[in-house]
């Protein structure tokens, strides 16, 4: 899979440099990232694996910037975002960024239409929404039509089921055209034929539109469908066999 | 990368979602709708209430009050009425000297003595109605016009002038006047005759004459004195007779009662009747009555004189305490029998010259004014407002406590939307986690919560505006049911002189009570939005 060249002098898409994390429990510190350099190019589709408690999701959590870093540095298409201020990390939330998680996370009062468009709800003004909603409901309808999920626009997530809801998930991330989508074991909690849909459905993405995507998972089957495989252990990274390290390095 | 302004869309979709799926916090909503409604009807009555009792006080005392300190007054009064003038005559709209004193009222109710302590008062009835609103507190039309103080050939209102409608009628007034008099003089003189007949019969011992007496009562019974009377040809022609010539005959010769009056008087209503359970005057004497005043003299010291007086009409201004206490007399008569008129050069003595303002007019000013003129030795100068201090403080003092326990029910409820909204918080952590992976803002999530409160407070206000302004227009609706259910009187007619419960609506207090009620409701959500806003996202993601 090693077979996409980058040329080095174009900026990664997501990188983190020497990103240090650990959590405080009484008077035991747990050290879960100890300096991890992760690099995912431009167009590229890496999967994240190592065991359970490796740190993972933290990792992803702290490059979505829904946490901060002990130490290091992240940086998103050659701009360093850590150390941006809160509103700026908000609005990169908003539009740069698209995550998808294991349990969904849809918000209960809302629709499925209204849950793909809430990143647009969120980004703008009451005026400023009469006049978008006519293209972005039109999207969130494309998107959800794209997910087979033409006919559940107006139910809400507990109407839905884990496969569903998860693709309700994914069309959010994706309604804001984001660089990248940060996917924390999205078939965590699927069987395996909506998982297997799942994560075509990511590899299309990437394969047509060039997204650029970080799938978290535990499942070899699954993280042989990325294009690299990034281990984590003992809070480094441990393996990176993809072309896209070679051209971080 | 991202350029547009994080907005405030989801907000409102989410405040309106909560609203709709959280039944629980409408819970505090109640109470804040009805701490409202409480506050509004409370205040509405209040205000009612005391802006009645003032108008009736201010009333009946003029603006300004311009007293001497003693009981046998300043002499004069022209000559201070011309000094007032010109320290402040561009703001006065009239003046009148009166003399006050104590007294007592004796009448004679079945052939028994009934005395009251009474303030007599001798008024000017030319120019005593400028000064207050006196005239229309009279129960006869033309006295409310003019005030004369000689018996009228009856006319008396038979129902309450200042509320028709509402009120029980007053048959006893319809025979008042002349007619009354004439009666009650016939009816003396045959009791008279009775016993002397009598007295002969069991002198001679015949029994005869009994009973022809008894034909002859029978005979001048009240309708029938009524039906004969000829009425208005000699109305105005014996009414219009100077009182103080009628009041005064001539020494020695006998007085024909049926005929002439004493001095006229006009006693509070208050002071004659009283009102029975039902609401209905009873009255002990009427118009066309006599009766005996006792005061003092003007001199030091003061001695005790007495003299007749003939009640011409009634005065109500609805204020117990003054109707059944002033007794009001043309103030030259009372200056004569006080002693009060100089003997060598004529000229008056009066305690008090009362100062009615224009209607723009700065009421502590002029009292300023005047004070600077007149020494404070001798002379008392005081407002309405300085004279009932006392009973307005204590009525504001008594609306602002309630405002204060009423408003802790609004802020009780704004500690159930605290405690509602803390659970809230609780519940929708991983909501408010998705939230901010989605790029919410802290202060957006707070905005949420705070949106919300302005809501319930909104909705809260707004229902108690409805339920209190109904409440209130409907009051005295409301208060018959609830007789008519309990069977007991709630607002007794026979302790208030006024028949309805009396409301304003002030659209500034509403206001008030609105905001705060508002301010309250937000204001508890502070803290819960504040906590929202602050939640860390992983950990809320997190959250089950
Ligand atoms: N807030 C926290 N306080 C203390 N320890 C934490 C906290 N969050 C995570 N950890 C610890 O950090 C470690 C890494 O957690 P993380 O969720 O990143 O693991 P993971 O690799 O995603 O595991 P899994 O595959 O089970 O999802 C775990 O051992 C966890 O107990
Ligand atoms: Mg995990």
């Amino acid at each position: 899979m090693s077979d996409l060249e980058m040329p080095p002098k174009i900026a990664p898409m997501l990188e983190t440099r020497q990103v240090c994390k650990q959590y405080q429990s009484g008077t035991t510190t747990l050290e879960v990232l100890r300096g991890v350099d992760f690099t995912l190019e431009k167009g590229g589709f890496l999967a994240v694996v190592g065991q359970s408690g490796s740190g993972k999701s933290t990792l992803l959590h702290v490059m979505g910037l829904l946490d901060a870093p002990d130490s290091g540095e992240v940086w998103i298409d050659g701009q360093r975002i850590d150390n941006l201020p809160g509103r700026e990390k908000d609005r990169l939330r908003n539009s740069a960024i698209g995550m998808v998680f294991q349990a969904y996370h849809l918000l209960p009062e809302l629709t499925a239409l209204e849950n793909v468009l809430a990143p647009l709800l969120i980004r703008h003004g009451i005026f400023d929404w009469f006049t978008q909603r006519g293209i972005a409901q039109e999207k969130a309808k494309v998107l959800l039509d794209r997910f087979g999920l033409s006919n559940r626009l107006h139910h809400r997530p507990r109407q839905l089921s884990g496969g569903e809801m998860q693709r309700v998930a994914i069309a959010r991330a994706l309604i804001t055209d984001p660089q990248v989508l940060l996917a924390d074991e999205p078939t965590g909690n699927l069987d395996e034929e909506s998982g297997a849909g799942i994560i075509e459905a990511l590899a299309e993405l990437n394969r047509d539109k060039g997204l650029s995507i970080v799938l978290v998972t535990h499942d070899a089957d699954i993280a042989s469908q990325a294009r690299g495989i990034v281990r984590l252990s003992a809070g480094t990274v441990d393996i990176m066999d993809s072309g896209a390290a070679d051209s971080a390095a | 990368m991202a350029d547009t302004a994080i907005g405030d869309m989801y907000k409102l979709l989410l405040c309106w979602r909560y609203l709709r799926t959280r039944w629980i916090a409408l819970a505090s909503v109640i109470s804040v709708t009805l701490g409202v409604a409480t506050m509004i009807v409370v205040n509405s009555v209040m205000a009612g209430f005391s802006h009645e009792m003032q108008t009736r006080i201010h009333g009946i005392l003029s603006d300004i009050v311009f007293e001497s300190h003693s009981l046998s007054g300043f002499q004069d009064p022209q000559w201070h009425i011309e000094e007032i003038e010109r320290a402040a005559g561009d703001q006065i709209a009239g003046m009148t000297p009166t003399v006050a004193v104590p007294a007592m009222l004796s009448f004679q109710v079945r052939g028994q003595w009934v005395t009251r302590q009474v303030m007599f008062i001798g008024i000017d009835p030319r120019t005593h109605a400028q000064v207050s609103d006196f005239g229309q507190y009279l129960q006869h039309p033309t006295n409310r016009e003019q005030l004369s103080f000689s018996l009228r050939e009856g006319g008396y209102d038979t129902t309450d002038n200042q509320n028709p409608t509402e009120t029980p009628t007053r048959p006893a007034l319809e025979h008042a006047g002349w007619p009354h008099r004439r009666m009650r003089v016939e009816r003396e003189r045959l009791w008279k005759e009775r016993l002397e007949t009598k007295k002969s019969a069991e002198n001679s011992a015949t029994r005869s004459v009994d009973q022809q007496v008894q034909a002859v009562l029978a005979a001048t019974s009240p309708e029938d004195i009524s039906e004969e009377t000829p009425s208005d040809a000699t109305e105005d022609g014996e009414s219009r007779k100077n009182p103080f010539q009628t009041a005064r005959p001539a020494q020695g010769r006998v007085m024909d009662l049926a005929k002439e009056q004493f001095t006229g008087i006009v006693p509070g209503i208050g002071l004659a009747s009283f009102r029975n359970r039902q609401g209905v005057d009873q009255f002990l004497t009427l118009p066309g009555d006599d009766v005996k005043i006792t005061f003092p003299t003007a001199g030091t010291p003061p001695k005790a004189v007495s003299d007749n007086f003939t009640i011409v009409d009634f005065y109500e201004s609805k204020m117990s305490e003054y109707d059944s206490n002033f007794v009001f007399v043309p103030i030259e008569a009372l200056q004569r029998m006080r002693g009060m008129i100089d003997p060598q050069t004529g000229i008056p003595s009066v305690n008090s010259i009362q100062i009615r303002l224009k209607p723009d007019a700065k009421l502590n000013e002029v009292r300023d004014r005047l004070r600077e003129v007149f020494p404070s030795d001798l002379y008392a100068i005081a407002t309405w407002r300085d004279k009932q201090g006392p009973l307005l403080s204590a009525v504001d003092m008594e609306m602002a406590v309630l405002n204060i326990l009423l408003f802790l029910i609004i802020a009780v409820a704004g500690f159930g939307i605290l405690a509602i909204f803390f659970m809230i918080v609780v519940e929708k952590t991983r909501d408010i986690g998705i939230l901010k992976a989605l790029g919410a803002t802290s202060s957006g999530i707070a905005g949420i919560f705070l949106g919300y409160g302005l809501f319930l407070g909104l909705l809260g206000a707004g229902a108690g505006l409805v339920l209190g302004l109904s409440i209130t227009y409907n009051i005295n609706q409301i208060r018959q049911a609830v007789e008519w259910c309990t069977g007991s009187r709630v607002f007794d007619p026979s302790i208030y002189y006024f028949f309805q419960i009396p409301t304003i609506i002030d659209p500034f207090t509403i206001g008030w009570i609105i905001l705060g009620a508002i301010i309250i409701a937000t204001g508890s959500s502070v803290l819960p939005a504040v906590r929202a806003a602050r939640l860390h996202a992983v950990e809320a993601l997190r959250h089950e």
